[in-house]
């Protein structure tokens, strides 16, 4: 299968399943469109009456370079990789390697878009004990067999209203992870709020990422990120981000914001965060229930998608000029990018990666918290319901039938399980907006990395 | 005349080879949570395959 699309004034060609990209003039981008349908003298009869300025042996070489190509396995490559789909994920066994520790189920904002209906995914509200923590960890050690590399997210809510907490259980796995033979990458994902300079120099110390939530202008931003009496929060938590982001040198950190209804045009947003000195970058569309008013309708679909190729351009430009900036869903290593294994395994979550609540049980992802339908177990007695374990273990992007025709799915791996149970019921459905604007994205991102490798006299 | 410049890419099919040794990151962990691609994860097999 392949994938041919104008972009940037560039002619780009993706061959799905070699992962090869090419770059093409008009003319092989036609032929290339009409390989499959049509024979050699068909093709080129067609290419002398459009091109009439291109000599009859140039289409010819051309038509033979496009054959070579495809010879040579980066062109029309078969999808050979179906037997493998659960392949990764049974090797894997039951081996769990990414936590996402719900430290806090209680926040001091109140936006009324937030998924996790203000921290409380719809239960009560709590802090996670220690004891709760320590456990969760003993859990991942234990269950992470031969993983060096694990991944546990200070997650809410609010994590840093338990910031003691963390404090303590980050302590407590540093003790451990030597003898363990264990690697901890840890990330605080925080609406800002509670920074101090004691926060910032423990995050910078400790944190691998830290995700800061910011939805770019002020009035975009305080239209739903209000602390409980209704005052936005963007002048408290700016001045601390920039604090923290000044003092974390080198390491990671994403300014998180969310675009609603309120603002498909959230090229502004990315822009405002640029200005206050910010380019490590991610702004994501919310998710909610259809009908909600922050949901964003299918007339700010086109508006996004413009949005999205802005954006790319203003990232090449940006990067001409030697002022780069980092957007997360642009971000593609095309020469050392995933396997295969894990482009067709999907998220890995519910096996592989789980969300621990306050209480300690176990669920197959953060966004499934609170839906006691997905409760996994809990982190004492391990999964107690392997059913919905094995549910998230059989899904992969041959499990879904729409994706076997999506030029996209070894970018996205099938999606998320959360976006495709809310839109469809079934964790093995498909959320065909989302798809969408991946779709797109992966249509900027490798014209992004195809642009930056072009000699700069090709620009 | 080149009509066709085809940029270095890792090969999908070598990468079964060696490939599926479960160190890298977890999709959606540690950075956008509500949305799951994997395009953007760095691969961290010590033993990938050359180029």
């Amino acid at each position: 299968m392949i994938h041919r699309y104008k972009l940037g004034g560039l002619n780009l060609v993706l061959d799905v399943c070699s992962g090869s990209v090419h770059l093409v003039d008009d003319v092989a981008y036609d032929i290339i469109g009409l390989y499959e349908e049509r024979n050699r003298a068909d093709i080129l009869s067609a290419m002398r009456e459009k091109y009439a300025g291109v000599s009859a042996e140039e289409i010819a070489e051309c038509y033979d370079q496009v054959e070579a190509l495809r010879q040579a396995g980066k062109l029309f490559a078969p999808d050979t990789f179906e037997p493998m789909a659960d392949t990764l994920k049974r090797k894997s066994g039951n081996t769990v390697k990414a936590l996402c520790l719900h430290v806090a189920h209680t926040c001091n904002l109140n936006c009324s878009y937030c998924f996790a209906s203000q921290g409380k995914y719809h239960g009560d509200r709590a802090l996670m004990p220690f004891a709760v923590g320590k456990q969760a960890f003993d859990f991942l050690i234990e269950n992470s067999a031969g993983r060096r590399n694990l991944e546990v997210d200070f997650f809410g809510g609010e994590p840093l209203m338990n910031f003691g907490v963390v404090k303590e259980l980050v302590a407590y796995a540093r003790a451990r992870e030597k003898e363990c033979g264990k690697n901890f990458r840890f990330t605080l994902t925080t609406n800002g709020m509670l920074i101090d300079d004691d926060v910032i120099d423990f995050a910078n110390r400790e944190m691998s990422n830290v995700v800061l939530s910011l939805d770019g202008r002020k009035e975009i931003h305080d239209r739903f990120r209000v602390d409980y009496a209704g005052n936005g929060s963007w002048e408290r938590i700016v001045p601390k981000f920039q604090k923290l982001v000044e003092a974390r040198g080198h390491k990671n950190y994403y300014m998180r914001g969310t675009f609603t209804h309120a603002n498909p045009d959230f090229l502004e947003d990315i822009k405002q965060m640029l200005d206050l000195g910010f380019t490590e970058l991610s702004m994501e569309p919310v998710v909610c229930a259809p009908g909600d008013p922050s949901a964003l309708t299918e007339a700010d679909l086109p508006v996004v998608m413009e949005q999205y190729e802005k954006l790319a351009e203003l990232m090449l430009a940006r990067h001409r000029e030697g002022r780069p900036f980092t957007f997360y869903h642009y971000m593609i290593d095309l020469s050392g990018g995933p396997c295969i294994y894990k482009r067709i395994s999907g998220c890995g979550s519910g096996t592989e990666y789980m969300a621990v609540t306050p209480w300690g049980d176990l669920y197959p992802c953060h966004q499934f918290v609170g839906d006691e339908a997905f409760k996994l177990g809990n982190v004492w007695d391990g999964v107690t319901a392997p059913e919905v374990r094995e549910e998230f273990a059989s899904c992969n992007v041959y499990a879904k039938p729409e994706c076997r025709d999506c030029w996209a799915r070894l970018y996205c791996s099938g999606g998320c399980a959360a976006n495709a149970y809310h839109a469809t019921g079934s964790v093995r459905g498909v959320y065909e907006a989302g798809c969408e604007l991946f779709r797109k994205r992966m249509e900027c991102a490798i014209m992004l990395e195809a642009a930056k490798r072009l000699d700069p006299e090709d620009y | 005349m080149k009509h066709i410049k085809t940029l270095e890419t890792r090969n999908l099919c070598e990468s079964a080879k060696n490939g599926g040794c479960g160190e890298c990151q977890t999709s959606c962990q540690s950075a956008c949570k509500t949305s799951c691609g994997i395009a953007n994860q760095q691969c961290e097999n010590a033993e990938k395959e050359s180029k």
